[in-house]
């Protein structure tokens, strides 16, 4: 018999009581751990997919352009001492500190060639990186190309938004060859281009492997081929227009990456497309916020529910706390009593609280992401900081309680009914 | 020099905004061995008595030397260490802790001295058999009957072995065949040595008692 067994029997034999307390923390313990749960398994997948989205470095020639007003005619962007890219360059950038931030880089030589006699964009593009860049591009199934085609007008004249459905563009990733074609929409339809066409440019032959559904970009204009393939046949071997370069920018420093390229390529004129990195990631901050109000206000109503719970708890066990004071227990014994019940509860709720959050979020996740497999697994640190909580904001709510219970007069509380 | 002496003590209470007097300068001299039947009507001031000497109650006047302790001197919670060191309360309604078994609620003055668990429940168990329930002592109290329960109370007040018992009525909830049992154990307990100091308004138990302290007003009537 020591302090600790009045502490449990008292839980044990007035479980009512007990499992009330345990509720009113296992609730805000739960609401917590799911949200952070939730908000981590978002972030990343958020992340992941944004940062695989599209590029948000774009690397082109440093050049000293002057707009030029000569004679009332506006010569824009008359170039002068332009230092191409390289093929080189790529290596270059591979070698920066952040390399490993670096998700994708997508080399393109741009230039204008004749298409079956008709002056086109050509885009010489590595089409791997390309696509995994650009997983938004779909490629029309002759299916449903022809109906592309004939929605634009339907037979009331009016234009149709209804969107053909063609296959991911990424699928061709391991198949597409040098000879091959992909064809922006307007491009295609311009070039009056088809899957399967042949197609000259200048001298070679190519043939059309897809035609790219809509986009609203400029890529609708252009028609894309390999790299090096465009640089022989153009006579532009290992010259580059632009690179694009994706950085998982969940957690790494745009600014520095950009330094760093900026570093390597002095040449060059790196530029982030800040702003819609941080939009992505404003949005995430935008929950993290809202999670951390909501778990905040569920935690001080748990707290409240053990601190009214506990004050209860010491009024009507009054008389007992006179029968331990009259047996010549301590202040600081009753005191001890009380937290260490406290105590337990908290560990318990913890406990229980961080499995109920785990399994909330794991039922909650398909909700909020499209994914089919539950991607969120046991964390210690996690459990461990749930119980941790857990005790402290149970020991908190029950300081006051167990002062008074300490505090109480002992003839008077043997007089209490 | 007694176990127990009371200097002119006197407490007052504020009721309604009058000050009423509970004790007045009340002046005794209790030896180690003796039995005292403190008797009187409701109001007269024997709960005070036991709660000022029980070390529950601060007198307003006077002072209270057990063992040569001035006891409401005693520095922070040096007056519950005397509690636990000199007394041994047993109560009218028994005041056992529900949830705790019978052995448990023994055990409970001892679950704050240092000492191995083993030997608290050897302590036990051995005042247990004293009062012949020691084959009950997994019990919950609310499985015993009163008397049984008072057993088990004054049990408890033995069980670190305290000079002084305290009995408030200590048969004011049992029939008279208990009560009678219940006097005997005192005065058993009493016979052994120990200073029983027993508040009642039972004439009958008042014979048991080497003493009888009669209270009036508040103050003693010889």
């Amino acid at each position: 018999m020591r302090l600790h067994n009045i502490s449990i029997n008292n839980l044990r034999r007035r479980k009512g009581k007990a499992i009330f307390l345990i509720i009113g923390l296992l609730i805000g313990v739960t609401t917590v751990v799911t949200l952070i749960t939730l908000t981590r398994a978002m972030e990343e997948d958020i992340g992941k997919k944004l940062d695989e989205l599209g590029a948000n470095i774009i690397i082109i020639p440093r050049s000293h352009d002057l707009a030029l007003n000569y004679g009332g005619l506006q010569f824009s962007g008359v170039a002068l001492d332009v230092k191409p890219l390289h093929q080189s360059d790529l290596s270059k950038i591979r070698s920066i500190k952040n390399n490993e931030n670096l998700s994708i880089v997508a080399p393109k030589l741009i230039t204008s060639a004749k298409i079956n006699g008709n002056e086109a964009l050509l885009v010489g593009a590595n089409f791997r990186e390309e696509l995994r860049l650009k997983k938004w591009w779909k490629v029309l199934t002759p299916d449903s190309e022809r109906k592309s085609i004939s929605d634009r007008r339907g037979s009331d004249g009016m234009k149709h938004v209804q969107s053909p459905q063609g296959t991911s563009a990424y699928l061709l990733r391991n198949s597409l060859t040098e000879k091959d074609l992909l064809v922006g929409s307007a491009a295609a339809h311009h070039l009056n281009l088809h899957e399967g066409t042949s197609v000259d440019i200048q001298g070679q032959t190519f043939q059309v492997r897809g035609i790219l559904e809509e986009t609203g970009s400029q890529d609708d204009a252009l028609i894309f081929a390999d790299l090096s393939k465009v640089q022989r046949t153009l006579g532009k071997e290992g010259q580059l227009s632009l690179i694009e370069v994706a950085a998982l920018c969940n957690s790494c420093p745009i600014d520095e990456i950009v330094k760093q390229i900026s570093e390597v390529l002095p040449g060059a004129k790196v530029t982030a497309i800040k702003q819609a990195v941080e939009s992505r990631m404003e949005t995430l901050r935008h929950f993290k916020r809202f999670s951390v109000g909501i778990s905040a206000v569920v935690l001080l109503i748990g707290s409240l529910i053990v601190f009214t719970t506990m004050m209860a708890s010491v009024n009507e066990r009054t008389r007992e706390i006179g029968i331990f004071r009259a047996m010549g227990f301590r202040k600081g014994h009753i005191t001890q009593v009380i937290l260490l019940e406290a105590f337990l509860i908290g560990l318990l709720a913890g406990a229980m609280g961080y499995l109920a959050g785990v399994g909330s979020s794991r039922l909650a996740l398909p909700f909020f992401l499209q994914v089919q497999e539950s991607k969120i697994g046991w964390d210690l640190v996690m459990a461990l900081s749930a119980v941790g909580i857990s005790v402290a904001l149970g020991l908190t709510a029950s300081i006051y309680p167990a002062l008074r219970a300490a505090r109480m007069d002992p003839a008077e509380s043997l007089r209490a009914i | 020099m007694g176990l127990i002496e009371f200097k002119a003590v006197s407490k007052y209470y504020e009721s309604a905004g009058e000050r009423v007097a509970a004790l007045k300068d009340l002046n005794l001299n209790i030896e180690a061995g003796e039995f005292i039947a403190v008797m009187g009507p409701s109001g007269s001031g024997k709960s005070t008595l036991l709660n000022i000497l029980g070390g529950l109650s601060h007198p307003s006047v006077g002072e209270i030397r057990v063992d040569g302790i001035d006891i409401y001197r005693l520095k922070g919670e040096k007056l519950a260490d005397y509690r636990r060191e000199y007394i041994g309360f047993v109560f009218q309604s028994f005041h056992l802790i529900p949830y705790l078994t019978i052995l448990e609620n023994v055990m409970l003055p001892l679950a704050i001295i240092p000492c191995r668990n083993g030997d608290r429940r050897e302590m036990a168990v051995q005042v247990l058999e004293k009062v012949r329930l020691a084959e009950k002592s997994r019990r919950l109290p609310n499985q015993l009957s009163g008397g049984e329960q008072e057993r088990v109370a004054i049990a408890r007040a033995l069980v670190n072995n305290p000079p002084i018992i305290l009995a408030d009525e200590p048969t004011g909830n049992l029939d008279s065949a208990t009560g009678k049992e219940i006097m005997g154990l005192l005065s058993e307990l009493n016979s052994e040595g120990q200073t029983v100091i027993m508040v009642t308004h039972n004439p009958e138990n008042a014979r048991f008692a080497h003493r009888i302290v009669q209270l009036k007003d508040g103050e003693v009537q010889e």
